[in-house]
């Protein structure tokens, strides 16, 4: 997998930490891969929308990465609620679902951003920065090419 | 079975399996079924609902599954890891979801139901309304099958006739 350079949060020079949300373990594991390919940390997981909603409020992480087609509750509805309840909370939807009219769905009830399936760590690692802003930091600037 | 609903899910196949297995893949077979289908090896079903309904299985022999789901995971896969079928499920979710873009963008609305392990040998029989397309690609793992039975909605159906 290519390198990146690790992305911290600003605050502390921690680990971005992440809450994976897809119903597919392999899909996870997957994410779980490519997000610590950029320093980052799974502080969680969640097969379903529902779940997600409670691991939230549990972990607090920095960034969600949320599929849409999920059992119980599908992904839109959940970041609908966790942005609710927690404007901060940064959602990425992830999703190969990516029609103009759910990625307008998912934007207008929440989410920061959408990326489609099958995930290119290279725009997953843009996103990811471009959503975290300021309370983000590449540690090796060289290593990621800015 | 209309070519305008099959086109979408070949050019979402050949994105996804040419993405994720780093290689060029070809159809290397196209046949109608209009007998009950038969599980070859690893399947994963996908059920759609709305303008189109119907369902799309994808269905890998067990060492092309292995192959696959090793080659996504940047990790070699026992064929007997349940990671394999989950991966044969994430690849059926992948392609199809694609498709549906390509096909929602088109007017088309429809949900999609996520994807179940497709483990019984035998599937519905087609009918005449939904004959069953097999599409056969060739990949550098190895052939991943896709054995689609789809028809418009007879609301959507009668839409389109009185236009």
């Amino acid at each position: 997998m290519e390198q990146f350079g690790a992305i911290k949060r600003s605050k502390d020079g921690q680990a971005v930490q992440y809450l994976i949300v897809d119903d597919s373990v392999f899909a996870r594991k997957n994410l779980g891969r490519i997000i610590e390919s950029f320093g980052g940390q799974v502080a969680g997981e969640a097969g379903d929308g529902l779940t997600a909603i409670s691991e939230y409020d549990r972990l607090k992480p920095d960034i969600v990465l949320m599929d849409i087609t999920m059992p119980q509750m599908e992904g839109i509805e959940a970041a609908e609620k966790i942005v609710q309840k927690n404007p901060e909370a940064r959602v990425v939807m992830v999703s190969s679902v990516g029609y103009q009219e759910n990625i307008v769905a998912a934007l207008q009830r929440g989410a920061r951003h959408f990326v489609q399936k099958p995930v290119k760590p290279e725009v997953l690692y843009e996103v990811i920065k471009y959503v975290l802003g300021d309370d983000g930091a590449v540690a090796n600037a060289a290593a990621a090419g800015v | 079975m209309k070519m305008e609903l099959i086109q979408p899910f070949i050019n979402a196949a050949d994105a996804v399996l040419s993405q994720g297995l780093e290689s060029p893949m070809a159809i290397e077979n196209l046949t109608m079924e209009e007998e009950a289908y038969r599980r070859k090896g690893v399947a994963a079903m996908v059920e759609l609902s709305g303008d189109i309904e119907g369902r799309i299985i994808f269905d890998l022999a067990p060492k092309t599954a292995a192959r696959v789901a090793s080659h996504f995971a940047g990790a070699e896969l026992p064929e007997s890891d349940e990671l394999v079928r989950e991966a044969v499920c994430e690849l059926a979710n992948q392609v199809i979801g694609n498709a549906i873009a390509t096909l929602n963008d088109q007017g088309f609305h429809f949900r999609v139901h996520p994807p179940v392990s497709h483990t019984s040998e035998h599937g519905a029989k087609s009918t005449e309304d939904t004959e069953a397309l097999v599409l056969c690609f060739g990949t550098s793992s190895g052939n991943v099958c896709m054995n689609i039975a789809l028809r418009y909605h007879a609301t959507r159906e009668k839409a389109m006739a009185g236009t």
